[in-house]
């Protein structure tokens, strides 16, 4: 089944170069229709989750290259479950969002956009690192075409920007993932990429501090975190309206994903350490993103801006390490998904009206256009985090967690839920509220059917994720604990439990190797 | 006197005498051939080349065979490579069906050329004995000098042959000074003895100093920094076709015969030369990566580009042992599949009179050709080393062999490497499908042996980059076969 989900889209993809190219309303609904059968049969891992276990399941697993121990090995656990629906879920709106948004070159751009979706699914199931890493590549470029071919103005420079950002992390991150996997080697005699057993790996500290290091700048480019964040708001505003929903959406949450399932448990030592730096740089991310957006005149900027905000909690929420901070972060997540792919969506749909962007030119839309208002109200809402929307659980969750962890920080972020609320409340008053000052806008038209029917599915869902979060809590707790409990497995807590628990030396001894094992990769030698 | 004739298995030499013969009756063929059946001399070479291809194949697991008094090696080492040549040779010829005439060459010597430079680079792969190595290396460089210039018409074509040959023939003389070097050394000119006296002696200074005159003298071969001055000039002056082969084909023959020598050989002493490898793997990526980010001439690009793979293949030398040396023949053909199909498209974009080399002649090329324009996306994505491509894959497979041997900063100097190619080889990609043309080229229409070319150089390149398995175990064991 999640094969299926993964190569549903794909196929598509090359199903559509086959067909004619200006039959355009064939191949928008071919990938209308792929895309929805992918969300449909997505729901089946929903509905036959069981969540009273954190092991991965719907488990496929074939060997691939066997030559390096590489499998095909894909399954979906708590944490990927919803990541998983959220990408299936928004695939089929951005596609019906394409109808009056793309016009040039439709067959390509859903292409594109198709490939882009078995990227993005593919790195959420994947358990073999190296196929997750395929997967992290494989996403890069599908984005870069539609940023730079169906992008904005700048959207050439801002495609490569993008691309180069991304690489760098990942490309560094490769090196980390092969050093694991010699090291499995070393430890235990097979190359192996599964993760679940490199998770059993005993590694040094002073090894741990690099690999994390490569780990962390590939997923904190992703995430953004600030400083590594400048790439966003160009990548945001060049592209268009499908592929900032998806960036927003998706492709930020594979940073903090990545953090989650791959940085904190292989490298829990690391970690640690890297606590105080972080949570700094998730503040000054929080605030820094939020101020900004305060003062930014284009909506689509605004957005983007406030997605740095957001991820800061997300971030805050991980390195809590406790069950509310990251459970909080999961949910921040999926929230963020929501809230902040229907607001690019919403930029989209006046954009498409009036070709602008710029907050001033808008304003006194309520009248005009009263069904956008109220869809613009509770998404702004949820974006804000108010009670009984999705946004609040999340960030309620998150601060819980902050706080427990560390006070004043917990501080710092709540200034950031009020920022939050200025920028959004300041944003929906001048665009929808006050008098109509353009007479271009007054010839503006209401949402259309088809617009509808693409934002009352996310109201819904924030609705019911704001009112009723046990099913998605639920879900996610075993795997939750489960990883929470490998961040906790430090050194010093190792030793302890190892002494205590089995009385025996021999698993310390395997925390020292042997330095003149000649396959030894830990001595980071040079050229000497 | 007796004299005792030397063992000869004729087997070993096979590949080698089929394809001589058919160079040979290409060149006499040449003479009664009237001018508008040329092509029928590339027909003939490609059969050739397709029956010793399937020959090399059915031989490769005969090992252990010396022949020649252990000059020459019948193992699946050397019949690894007869493949790759007979790859890059076939996919040349392809190739140079179509470009021939839009570049006007008339001469019916060139499919020999083609044929006896291949020639030599089977005698460097398979030959056990410095002397042979060099007999080889001179059989296929002279060969390709005269294919440098062959493009009469145009003075860079004469200066890149001119250029080629001075230096080449510098490079030669150091080659041969170092074989002579390690004579006095080890009082051997075969392989095996001197592995032999190698493992037992160590290394001494007079085999060291031989050591890094054979390194410069291959170092030029595979135009490795600093010994590449010569590259960007001669494969931009070179016709296409000549170029792409002396790209993969003389690149990979010079690597075969390296690391015979090297990793085989004087594997016991790799102590010794690993250190300079090193730096030179480090210099020659980093140098052919930054000098290529401000080409704007693709064909010169990919000559930088060309240099900065040959880094990333001295990893591979570097990291030694079955992996590195495994990593090292995957790579070979990996880079010969992308390498050899982005040329194929240079070679349908050009026209009669017009090379259409240039960045923007590219513009707005991807979605006027979209089959032409997947094919080169296909090819610079995975020249950068993007999954699933075989670029990655065979990159995979050489940082692996590295971090495995301890080698971790060069294989991080590597992969950041990589991404400063990701911008060169991207900006082919933004011209093509993100700038639209400001005239429109018209193409003419793609002549099917090159589009065959370019298709299978495609297909290689994804399929080996999906599936690699098959091909890694191939590498694997012919690189074992070293023993």
């Amino acid at each position: 089944m999640v094969s299926l989900i993964v190569f549903i889209p794909l196929l598509t993809a090359f199903f559509l170069l086959a067909l004619n190219k200006n039959a355009v309303e064939l191949v928008r609904r071919t990938a209308f229709g792929a895309s929805l059968l992918t969300f449909f049969i997505s729901l089946g891992l929903f509905t036959g989750f069981d969540s009273e276990t954190a092991a991965f399941q719907f488990v496929e697993r074939y060997a691939w290259i066997s030559e390096f121990g590489i499998e095909y090995y894909v399954g979906v656990d708590g944490i990927s479950l919803f990541l998983v629906l959220l990408t299936t879920f928004l695939s089929p709106l951005v596609i019906l969002s394409t109808w009056s948004s793309v016009e040039h070159r439709v067959r390509e751009y859903l292409f594109f956009f198709l490939i882009l979706e078995t990227g993005m699914i593919g790195t959420f199931v994947a358990v073999d690192v190296f196929l997750f890493y395929v997967f992290w590549e494989v996403m890069l470029i599908p984005m870069y075409f539609l940023i730079g071919v169906w992008g904005g103005e700048r959207r050439i420079y801002a495609a490569l920007k993008f691309l180069l950002y991304t690489m760098v992390g990942s490309l560094l991150m490769l090196v980390a993932i092969l050093y694991l996997a010699y090291l499995h080697n070393t430890q235990h005699g097979t190359l192996t990429f599964d993760l679940l057993r490199l998770y059993t790996l005993e590694i040094p500290v002073s090894a741990q501090m690099w690999l994390f290091a490569a780990f962390a700048l590939s997923f904190a480019i992703k995430v953004p975190l600030f400083p590594f964040h400048t790439w966003l708001p160009d990548a945001h505003v060049e592209a268009p309206t499908g592929g900032s929903v998806i960036l927003a959406g998706v492709l930020l949450k594979m940073g903090t994903y990545g953090f989650l399932r791959f940085a904190l448990p292989l490298f829990p030592d690391a970690a640690h350490a890297a606590v105080p730096l972080i949570m700094a740089l998730s503040v000054v991310g929080i605030v820094y993103g939020a101020l900004v957006a305060l003062v930014q005149p284009d909506m689509k900027k605004l957005v983007a801006y406030s997605s740095v905000s957001h991820l800061g909690f997300v971030m805050l929420g991980l390195f809590a390490f406790n069950i509310q901070g990251i459970e909080g972060a999961l949910y921040q997540m999926l929230g963020h998904g929501l809230s902040t792919g229907a607001l690019f969506l919403l930029v989209g749909v006046v954009y498409e009206r009036r070709h602008t962007r710029l907050i001033s030119e808008y304003g006194g839309l309520w009248k005009q256009l009263p069904l956008f208002a109220s869809v613009f109200l509770i998404t702004m809402l949820s974006s804000i985090g108010l009670p009984g929307l999705n946004g609040f659980v999340g960030e309620f969750l998150i601060l819980l967690g902050t706080f427990q962890a560390n006070t004043l920080v917990g501080a710092i972020a709540v200034s950031g839920v009020v920022l939050g609320a200025v920028y959004m409340l300041r944003l929906y008053q001048r665009v929808v509220f006050g008098p109509l000052t353009q007479p271009e806008n007054a010839k503006l038209t209401d949402l259309s059917r088809r617009e509808l029917a693409i934002f009352v599915p996310l109201i819904a869902l924030m609705l019911l994720m704001g009112l009723y979060p046990k099913p998605f809590l639920s879900r996610m707790e075993k795997s939750v604990e489960a990883t929470l409990a490998r961040i906790h497995q430090t050194a010093d807590n190792k030793s302890v439990e190892s002494v205590e628990s089995i009385g025996s030396v021999e698993s310390l001894g395997r925390l020292s190797l042997d330095p003149t094992d000649p396959k030894d990769p830990i001595d980071l030698k040079g050229a000497s | 006197m007796d004299m005792t004739l030397p063992a000869v298995n004729w087997l070993s030499v096979l590949p080698t005498l089929l394809l001589s013969a058919t160079g040979m009756l290409a060149l006499f063929w040449d003479i009664w051939i009237k001018d508008d059946e040329r092509s029928l001399l590339g027909w003939l070479s490609l059969t050739g080349i397709v029956v010793t291809a399937l020959c090399s194949w059915l031989l490769w697991g005969h090992n252990d065979v010396e022949s020649f008094s252990g000059m020459f090696a019948l193992d699946a080492y050397a019949m690894f490579f007869n493949l790759v040549f007979c790859l890059v040779a076939g996919l040349t010829v392809l190739m140079s069906l179509s470009y021939l005439e839009t570049a006007e060459i008339r001469h019916g010597e060139y499919y020999a050329l083609i044929l006896f430079a291949t020639v030599g680079m089977t005698v460097m792969a398979a030959a056990t004995d410095l002397i042979f190595i060099f007999l080889g290396l001179e059989t296929m460089s002279i060969a390709v000098y005269v294919l440098a210039g062959i493009w009469r018409q145009h003075l860079t074509s004469h200066e890149a042959a001119l250029k080629y040959f001075l230096l080449g023939a510098f490079a030669s003389g150091f080659l041969l000074y170092g074989i002579a070097l390690i004579y006095g050394a080890t009082g051997s000119v075969q392989l095996g003895p001197i592995a032999e006296h190698v493992g037992t002696q160590g290394s001494s200074p007079l085999l060291l100093i031989g050591m890094g005159l054979l390194i410069v003298g291959f170092g030029f071969k595979v135009a490795a920094v600093p010994f590449h001055v010569w590259t960007p000039d001669v494969y931009q002056g070179s016709p296409t076709t000549v170029t792409a082969f002396m790209a993969v084909g003389v690149k990979a023959a010079a690597f075969a015969a390296f690391a015979r020598i090297f990793l085989h050989t004087l594997g016991a002493v790799h102590a010794d030369w690993q250190g300079i490898l090193w730096v030179v793997a480090a210099l020659t990526m980093t140098v052919g990566n930054i000098t290529a980010l401000v080409q704007h001439n693709i064909k010169r690009m990919l000559a930088y580009s060309s240099i900065a793979h040959a880094g990333y293949l001295l990893v591979a030398m570097v990291a030694g042992k079955d992996l590195g040396g495994a990593a090292l023949l995957y790579y070979l053909v990996a880079y010969g599949l992308m390498n050899l199909g982005a040329f194929g498209v240079m070679v349908a974009v050009g026209r009669r009179g017009e090379p259409h080399e240039e960045l923007d002649d590219y513009a707005g090329l991807g979605f006027r050709y979209p089959a032409l324009g997947m094919a080169m996306t296909v090819f610079m994505l995975s020249l950068t080393g993007v999954p699933p491509l075989v670029g990655f894959t065979g990159k995979f497979y050489i940082f692996s062999a590295a971090v495995q041997a301890g080698y971790i900063w060069l294989a991080v100097i590597g992969v950041l490497n990589s991404v400063v190619s990701a911008y060169y080889y991207i900006r082919v990609v933004v011209n093509m499908y993100m700038r639209e043309g400001e005239a429109i080229v018209a193409l003419p229409s793609l002549r099917s042996a090159l589009g065959v070319a370019i298709l299978i150089a495609a297909i290689g390149t994804v399929l080996m980059g999906v599936f690699p398995s098959a091909s890694m175990s191939l590498a694997g064991a012919s690189f074992l076969s070293l023993g």
